[in-house]
C-alpha cells in the first residue's frame, strides 16, 4: 500500500491544455477494428490481468495437484491395484475434471467485472458485442492451459506414461480446451444472470459437482445401477473423458471425439446467444 | 463531420425509462446543439445517470425516442457508438491495469494498431500530467487522476460528442477546476459535451444551456440567463457602517425597489432580492438604492450586485431546495 500513499500525496503534474488541444485537432479515426482483433485485445485484458495478480493462478496449480494427489492414493489400491496402476487409467479423466471445474470461475470473474465502470465503456465502444465475454475465455484458455501442464507433469512425476505420446497428448489436451472454451458460456450466463457473486458460485458447484463425479472419470460406469448410467453414458463429461483418454492412450476415438465436439456446439449454440441477450440488457 | 458545425448533437422526445414501479425517467425532451457544453442539472436520485445511459446506448428506454447526430439510438445503435464517448459516474477504467495499459488496450479496440496505439496514449497521458504515474494500477491513483485518465480514455479518438457523469463529484477544489479546464479545452475542438452536475456552480461554470431535472423530468430548460431571470433580476447586498441604521435602510430598500429584503447574520449586512423589470436593470436600481441611502445619511461600507445563484433557480422551480447541502454557507466554501 505504500504506493498508494505516495501517489495520493504527491502533487499532480498541471494538465496541458496546449497539447491536449493539439491531440484532438487530430480527428482521424482509424477504420473499425475486426471481431477477431477485439476478442484478441480482450483477451490480452485478461492476461493483463492474471499478469498483476498472478495468485489468482492458484486455483489452476495448486487445485488440480491436490486433486491428482488426493484420487490417485485415495482410489488407486482399492480400484487397480495400486496407485501406480490407477493413475495410467485415471490422469486423463482427472485431468478432464479439474479443468472443467475450474471453467466456474468464469461465471465468478465476469459477474464481479459486469459491475465495474469500465464495462459502461466497453459498451459504448463501436466494436463486435460478444468480443468482450470471448476475451475472458481466450485468458481463461492460457489458464486451463497452465494447469493441464501442471497435473501432466506431477502425472509423470508419479509413473504416469502416456502411450500416444506428445501427439497424443497435445491432441488430448486441445479438445479439452475446445470444450472448456464452448461449456464455459453456461458459466458466462450465470455470471450475467445471477446477483451476487455467491450466488454465482452456489449455482455453479450444483451444476458442476453431479456433471464432473457422475461420469466414467474414476470408474467404469458399469457397475452403476441402470438409471445411473443412462445418465454417466450420455454426459458430456463422459465423451470428454473417454475422448482424452483415448487421445493420450494412442487411439483415435472417433465416435467420442465427435460426441465431444457436437457437445461443444450445442453449448456455443445454446449459451452463446442467451449471453449475449443478458450482456446487452445489462 | 459536418453535424458539427451546425444542428443538434441530441434530440429527444418524451424518453421514458422505468424500473419496476419508478419512472427514473419520465418523459425527458432535451435538444442539445452541437459544439456547445449543455449542462444537466439536478439531484441525486433525478434521472440524469439514467438518461445519460440511453443516450450512450447502455440501457433501451421504454418509451419515447432519441437521435444522436441524427442516428437513432436503439435502431442506429452502432453508429450512434461510433460518435460518442462515456466518462461514467464511477471510474470508468479497468482498475487492475495500469494508465498505459488502459489506454492501449481502448486504443486498440478503436482500431488503433498496436504502436498507434502506444503513440496515443503517452501523448495523452502527457498532456493529462500523468507520465509518472502511467506504470501505476490505476486503482493506486487518487481521485483527481482517476478522473483525468477517465478523461483521457474518453478522448482516445476524439468523439464528437462526450458524456461526462458527474465528472467532478468527490474532487477537491483544485482538482475540480483542472477537470473545468480539460472540458472547455475539449469543447473548444468542437466536441459537443454532455455534463451532467449536482453542483449548481458547475453548471453556471461551463454549461452555455442548462436543463433543470428533478423526478425524472425536465422542470425548466434555457440558457443560464433564461434561469436566472426567471426568478427575478439578482440581489444586491450592502454592509452599512452602522449597525444602528440597518432598520432604517431595510425600510428605505423595501419602499424604493419593491424588494423582499433579508437581515444577514452579521448585524450590519443585508441582502435585497431585486425582482424582474422590463425598464430597470439591476443595476439601475442598486444605483437608485445607493443614492437613497445617501440621502437619508447612512454609509455604505461595502456593495456588491449579485447574480441569483442557481440554488435559488432551483429553490424557485422545484419548491424546495437540492437537497445536496449546497446551500450559500458551503458553496462560498467550494468557490474559495
Amino acid at each position: 500500500m505504500s504506493t498508494a500513499t505516495s501517489t495520493e500525496n504527491k502533487e499532480l503534474a498541471p494538465v496541458s491544455t496546449e497539447s491536449l488541444a493539439a491531440l484532438l485537432v487530430a480527428k482521424e479515426r482509424p477504420p473499425r477494428p475486426g471481431s477477431l482483433s477485439t476478442s484478441l485485445t480482450f483477451g490480452w485484458r485478461a492476461i493483463l490481468k492474471i499478469k498483476h495478480v498472478p495468485e489468482q493462478l492458484f486455483d489452476v496449480t495448486a487445485f488440480p495437484i491436490m486433486n491428482l494427489l488426493m484420487f490417485t492414493y485415495l482410489f488407486g489400491g482399492a480400484l487397480a491395484g495400486s496407485p501406480r496402476d490407477y493413475i495410467q487409467f485415471v490422469l486423463p479423466g482427472i485431468l478432464v475434471m479439474s479443468v472443467v471445474m475450474i471453467t466456474m470461475y468464469t461465471g465468478v470473474s465476469v459477474n464481479v467485472d459486469i459491475e465495474k465502470g469500465v464495462f459502461d465503456r466497453f459498451r459504448s465502444l463501436p466494436i463486435w458485442r460478444p468480443s468482450a465475454m470471448i476475451g475472458y475465455l481466450l485468458g481463461d484458455a492460457l489458464r486451463y492451459t497452465i494447469a493441464s501442464v501442471v497435473m501432466l507433469s506431477v502425472g509423470l512425476l508419479l509413473g504416469y506414461r502416456p502411450d500416444g505420446g506428445i501427439g497424443g497428448v497435445v491432441a488430448g489436451i486441445a479438445l479439452l480446451l475446445v470444450f472448456s472454451f464452448a461449456f464455459s458460456w453456461i458459466w458466462t450466463m450465470f455470471g450475467l444472470m445471477l446477483r451476487t457473486e455467491k450466488s454465482v458460485m452456489s449455482v455453479s458447484m450444483m451444476v458442476i459437482f453431479p456433471l464432473t463425479f457422475l461420469s466414467n472419470v474414476f470408474v467404469d460406469p458399469k457397475t452403476m445401477p441402470g438409471w445411473l448410467q443412462a445418465f454417466v453414458n450420455n454426459s458430456p463429461v463422459t465423451h470428454l473423458a473417454s475422448a482424452v483418454r483415448g487421445l493420450m492412450a494412442g487411439d483415435w476415438p472417433a465416435d467420442e471425439i465427435a460426441w465431444t465436439l457436437g457437445w461443444s456446439a450445442a453449448f456455443v449454440l445454446v449459451f452463446g446467444p442467451v449471453t449475449m441477450r443478458l450482456y446487452n440488457r445489462k | 463531420m459536418s453535424t458539427q458545425t451546425s444542428g443538434l448533437a441530441i434530440e429527444t422526445a418524451g424518453l421514458v425509462k422505468t424500473f419496476g414501479e419508478t419512472r427514473a425517467v419520465d418523459g425527458v425532451d432535451l435538444a442539445v446543439p452541437a459544439g456547445t457544453v449543455y449542462g444537466v442539472l439536478g439531484p441525486n436520485g433525478a434521472g440524469k445517470t439514467t438518461t445519460v445511459k440511453m443516450l450512450a446506448t447502455l440501457l433501451r428506454p421504454d418509451g419515447g425516442e432519441a437521435h444522436v447526430f441524427g442516428h437513432d439510438i436503439v435502431r442506429e445503435a452502432d453508429e450512434v457508438r461510433g460518435r460518442v464517448s462515456l466518462t461514467g459516474q464511477y471510474a470508468s477504467v479497468d482498475e487492475d491495469l495500469t494508465g498505459t495499459e488502459n489506454l492501449v488496450l481502448l486504443g486498440r479496440l478503436l482500431g488503433h494498431r498496436k504502436p498507434a496505439a502506444r503513440t496515443r496514449a503517452a501523448q495523452l497521458l502527457e498532456a493529462f500530467g500523468l507520465t509518472e504515474a502511467a506504470g501505476k494500477q490505476v486503482k493506486h491513483y487518487s481521485g483527481g487522476m482517476r478522473r483525468r485518465i477517465d478523461i483521457a480514455a474518453s478522448i482516445l479518438s476524439t468523439p464528437d460528442l462526450l458524456f461526462l457523469d458527474e465528472p467532478t463529484t468527490g474532487l477537491d477544489p483544485r482538482s475540480r477546476n483542472q477537470v473545468w479546464d480539460i472540458v472547455r479545452a475539449v469543447v473548444a475542438q468542437g466536441t459537443t459535451v454532455l455534463l451532467t452536475t449536482q453542483y449548481l456552480d458547475e453548471a453556471d461554470q461551463l454549461a452555455s444551456r442548462i436543463a433543470v431535472i428533478d423526478r425524472g423530468k425536465v422542470i425548466a430548460e434555457g440558457t443560464k440567463g433564461e434561469l436566472k431571470a426567471s426568478v427575478g433580476a439578482g440581489s444586491v447586498h450592502l454592509r452599512l457602517r452602522d449597525p444602528e441604521r440597518r432598520e432604517e435602510a431595510v425600510r428605505i430598500l423595501r419602499d424604493l425597489l419593491t424588494a423582499e429584503v433579508q437581515l444577514e447574520p452579521d448585524p450590519v449586512a443585508l441582502t435585497a432580492r431585486l425582482g424582474v423589470a422590463a425598464s430597470d436593470t439591476a443595476a439601475d436600481q442598486a444605483a437608485r438604492a445607493l443614492g437613497e441611502l445617501a440621502r437619508a445619511g447612512i454609509t455604505v461600507d461595502n456593495f456588491s450586485l449579485g447574480q441569483p445563484s442557481l440554488d435559488e433557480v432551483f429553490l424557485a422551480l422545484t419548491g424546495h431546495d437540492t437537497g445536496q447541502g449546497t446551500g450559500p454557507e458551503t458553496k462560498d466554501e467550494v468557490a474559495a
